[in-house]
């Protein structure tokens, strides 16, 4: 069966593409200790020697639109296209290209609609900045073939937090049940506190610290029946208009699993929102 | 109430660099041409299919023709389809961040529960 290797989960943060290249004068005064940051982020993937990444992101409305909105899609293909003109206007973002690993998407979709999960599927795919952000930090030589898994975090009705929780689980089981021999790391990126488009967007830290702190604790310590407890569809819009993204962190915490202390946790205080980093090892810790 | 075809007008021009230059320019023409020829238009199909009942709401009209940004939130037009759009149209006329402060600062006063945005 296939071994996975490596649990992470990240905020996504478009910008930082252009932070990190940045150079004399347009180099924002924060670039060197998020680069810092990501360097230490990246290796703890790196040292899972993963042949496979599972991806789990969220369309932006560039593929995925309103008149025909799926909650939950695998993509598959042998190949996926990355990033879109409005991200290369807004944030720099390159155009990119990696490619699919069509037996694991084949294997999640079957054994995901078996398992209750009535998954969307695509054939003909264009990833956007909430996959390829964590490519660039965690991944840079865009090296490893991928399965690209979106939820809607973005476009109401959304699923509730369980139910993001419950995929997450499912994702873990299909993965370790794959019929190959192939190392398999999922990788997750959302947000915590956020808002966008409205009054409190773009201010000194995040919208809501006390919401990112108690988060990052959820998250870090792998209290999945905590965050539960206080997480709801409704509870998410307090914190930030566009904090439904954190629903993602709560898959990649039922990935991680009930209880399970992150192995690697590591976050940022930004202007607009807070960047955190969280790497789980289930086999334990990697030797160098 | 149109929030699907106000959403789907920021999501349209957004992705076409030669109508957001036009909707900044002549938003009141934009929008006019926009409904005429694009509203009705489904998208990800066979071209020349179309739909036969979209049309805008005078309010949504108006919203739109005057660069309203605070009024399409009031109205619950997707907040991330104006805010991409608008700082494509304006963010070049500011310094770093003027703009999506300034943005931020014409909605102080709405107060949580914001507008539902579900369509």
């Amino acid at each position: 069966m296939a071994e996975l290797v490596a649990v992470i989960a990240s905020t996504h943060h478009p910008f930082y593409y252009r932070a990190s290249t940045s150079t004399g004068e347009d180099r924002p005064p924060f670039a060197d200790e998020w680069v810092t940051k990501i360097e230490t982020f990246r290796e703890t993937l790196t040292r899972a020697r993963p042949d496979v990444l599972v991806m789990v992101g969220s369309d932006h409305f560039h593929q995925l639109w309103l008149d025909n909105m799926p909650q939950f899609l695998v993509g598959k293909a042998p190949v996926y296209d990355a990033n879109w003109y409005n991200e290369e206007r807004e944030f720099g973002l390159p155009k990119m290209r990696l490619a699919g690993q069509e037996d694991l998407s084949s294997y999640i979709l079957r054994e995901g609609l078996d398992a209750g999960f009535d998954l969307a599927f695509s054939n003909e795919l264009r990833i956007d900045h909430s996959i390829t952000c964590p490519i660039i930090t965690l991944r840079p030589e865009a090296d490893l073939p991928i399965v690209p898994i979106y939820t809607n975090i973005f476009a109401p009705p959304l699923p509730r937090p369980q139910r993001f929780v419950q995929l997450g689980r499912t994702i873990r089981e299909l993965v370790e049940s794959w019929p190959s021999d192939q190392r398999v790391a999922v990788i997750g990126t959302g947000h915590l506190s956020l808002e966008l488009g409205g009054p409190r967007q773009f201010g000194p830290h995040g919208p809501d610290p006390e919401f990112d702190r108690k988060a990052v604790d959820w998250i870090a310590s792998g209290d999945v029946e905590g965050c539960l407890a206080e997480v709801t569809l409704d509870s998410l819009h307090a914190p930030g208009n566009a904090t439904h993204g954190f629903m993602d962190f709560m898959l990649m915490m039922g990935v991680a699993g009930e209880g399970k202390k992150a192995d690697h946790v590591d976050s940022l205080d930004l202007f607009h929102t807070m960047e955190a980093y969280f790497t789980w090892y289930p086999k334990g810790v990697p030797t160098a | 109430m149109s929030k699907y075809l106000v959403d789907k007008f920021l999501y349209t021009v957004d992705r076409d660099p030669e109508l957001v230059e036009r909707y900044r320019e002549s938003p009141a023409e934009c929008v006019a041409e926009w409904e005429r020829e694009y509203a009705n238009k489904l998208l990800n199909c066979h071209t020349g299919e179309a739909s036969t009942w979209l049309a805008f709401e005078p309010a949504e009209r108006e919203a739109l023709a005057a660069h309203d940004h605070v009024r399409l939130f009031e109205m619950g037009a997707h907040p991330f389809l104006t805010l991409t759009l608008f700082i494509a149209m304006f963010e070049r006329d500011h310094g770093p961040l003027e703009y999506q402060l300034a943005y931020a600062r014409a909605m102080e006063h709405i107060t949580l529960p914001y507008p539902d945005i579900a369509t």
